[in-house]
């Protein structure tokens, strides 16, 4: 346990060395929150009852969303990864005696962690200053702000151990290309990264809700501004153990089989 | 233009010698954009309109909008990685031949992979004029080849600004993104339903309406006749583009290597 904390410590400081990068990033963002919330205004406006939020707990999920985005994007999976497997500096990393699982989980987790941590404040605190509908309201409750956390938490495991499914299966494809792309924005669309997932149609939601893309980025985003209230929120709370184990579970195994019959790619 | 036609064959040439993985990115690049149809599809099956905009009339605005931002990446591309041409200190190599430096990086990358995302584009696009009930008339299909072209210049003189700024700043600047994806990816609905003072904006400081919402007006017969002119105008956008560009080559220092 003690050498993936450590891996998690050198990833996490050095995420934090890029801090310029995240300046530019946080201008970024707040453009696209901001341009993000005046779609669903439009919106609102055109037609308020068939809004299925409210306008002011939209606007939250759109400035967490942006606040915590590197949490959650898929689409920054480790490119070291990617050419250590086709590259072949794999074959250092499997020397060492840990598990390639856990260390790359560690790590992943590490940077996630840094990038957010480096962007979100600034964010946090000018969305909150910005005036009533439009702004980041203050979180439903004590309960939703506490479990807000904690699925916060638990989002970001089943997030990354559904990538580390993208690494691991890149052992036996050799071109991951495909497999990442088709991944990524699967991803984002399931998990409320394109729309919200209140907005889909009733049919389609319930189904959607069910997969392990909707244990991701929705269930804190909408527990803190308390659109998922009271006994609602245990479901998703339980969904998201289900596949952070299910998730890890699966990853494991492929981690087992692809040690088994690794070939380590020359050059 | 015949050596940029010899470019051309070469980056075909090279591209056709990794079939797989240009199929790849071209699927890639499809489903990306399919993320933007996915999104307009279901917020209108909720909605049935918005800000008076019809779900066929959004995305003919929305295939168009693409369409010319494809078109601009497939061809100035070249601009768009420009941090690394400077960084690698082969920006010296393109000023000792003589031939036309903008020519030059243009011709030095065409993303045919982007094939993906104007196929997309065009699908949106027909279904949309089959859908919107457009009267089309000879006048209508002049205005949307000025649209293609006027947005394909504007889109590119972005690409020229974000490359003039890497002559200062040796790479790009993320924040450049705003004006390229962002614009992109917002405008895929008609500039005004974002209100007023950002329709204002797109309007006098940077030419992103004249492209999209007031020929958009046009085609729908709800604007004026002036309105289908307008994409030519958005075509000036591109003098101050490249008097940055000019500006900035005359700044460049090389960075060894």
């Amino acid at each position: 346990m003690k050498k993936y904390i450590a891996f998690f410590r050198l990833r996490f400081s050095m995420g934090l060395q890029y801090r310029a990068a995240a300046l530019a990033g946080i201008s970024t963002q707040f453009f696209w929150g901001a341009m993000e919330i005046l779609m669903f205004r439009a919106f609102y406006r055109t037609n308020p009852d068939a809004f299925p939020m409210t306008l002011r707990a939209t606007c939250a999920y759109v400035w967490l969303q942006q606040a915590f985005l590197a949490l959650f994007v898929t689409w920054v999976l480790e490119h070291e990864i990617f050419d250590a497997i086709l590259n072949g500096n794999i074959a250092y990393e499997l020397c060492r005696p840990i598990s390639i699982y856990n260390m790359w989980f560690s790590r992943n987790l590490a940077q996630r962690f840094s990038g957010a941590l480096l962007r979100c404040v600034p964010i946090l605190l000018v969305a909150a200053f910005l005036p009533a509908p439009y702004g980041l309201m203050a979180p439903a409750g004590l309960l939703n702000f506490f479990l807000f956390f904690l699925t916060l938490l638990l989002g970001v495991g089943v997030t990354v151990a559904f990538c580390m499914l993208v690494y691991m299966l890149c052992f036996f494809t050799i071109s991951p290309m495909g497999l990442r792309i088709v991944t990524v924005s699967m991803v984002e669309f399931f998990s409320g990264g394109v729309i919200p997932l209140p907005f889909l149609p009733d049919g389609v939601r319930e189904v959607v809700e069910l997969l392990p893309f909707a244990s991701m980025q929705n269930v804190p985003l909408r527990i803190y501004s308390g659109d998922l209230q009271g006994k609602d929120m245990l479901r998703p709370l339980l969904l998201q153990i289900f596949w952070l184990c299910l998730l890890v579970a699966v990853g494991k195994i492929l981690d087992a089989l692809a040690m088994k019959k690794i070939t380590v790619q020359g050059g | 233009m015949k050596l940029y036609g010899k470019y051309f064959m070469i980056h075909l040439k090279s591209i056709m010698q990794y079939k797989t993985s240009f199929l790849l990115s071209c699927l890639g690049q499809f489903l990306v954009s399919f993320n933007l149809f996915l999104g307009i599809y279901f917020m209108f099956r909720r909605f049935s309109q918005v800000e008076g905009f019809t779900y066929s009339e959004v995305l003919l605005c929305c295939g168009i909008t693409l369409l010319e931002f494809s078109l601009a990446e497939a061809f100035a591309r070249g601009f768009d990685t420009f941090g690394s041409i400077i960084s690698h200190g082969e920006f010296d190599r393109i000023l000792v031949r003589p031939r036309n430096e903008i020519f030059q990086v243009l011709a030095s990358r065409i993303e045919l992979s982007r094939l993906g995302r104007v196929l997309q584009a065009v699908v949106m696009f027909v279904y949309g004029i089959n859908a919107s009930h457009v009267r089309w008339t000879f006048q209508k299909a002049a205005v949307v080849m000025l649209m293609l072209l006027g947005g394909a210049v504007v889109f590119s003189g972005f690409f020229v600004i974000y490359a003039s700024i890497c002559f200062f700043t040796i790479e790009g600047l993320e924040f450049m993104n705003i004006f390229t994806d962002g614009a992109r990816e917002y405008g895929k609905y008609p500039v005004s339903i974002y209100g007023k003072k950002v329709l204002q904006l797109c309007t006098f400081v940077i030419p992103y309406a004249l492209i999209q919402y007031y020929p958009l007006l046009y085609l729908l017969d709800r604007g004026k006749a002036y309105y289908a002119l307008l994409p030519l105008a958005a075509c000036l956008f591109m003098i101050p583009c490249l008097a940055l560009w000019k500006i900035g080559v005359r700044h460049y220092v090389s960075s060894g290597s």
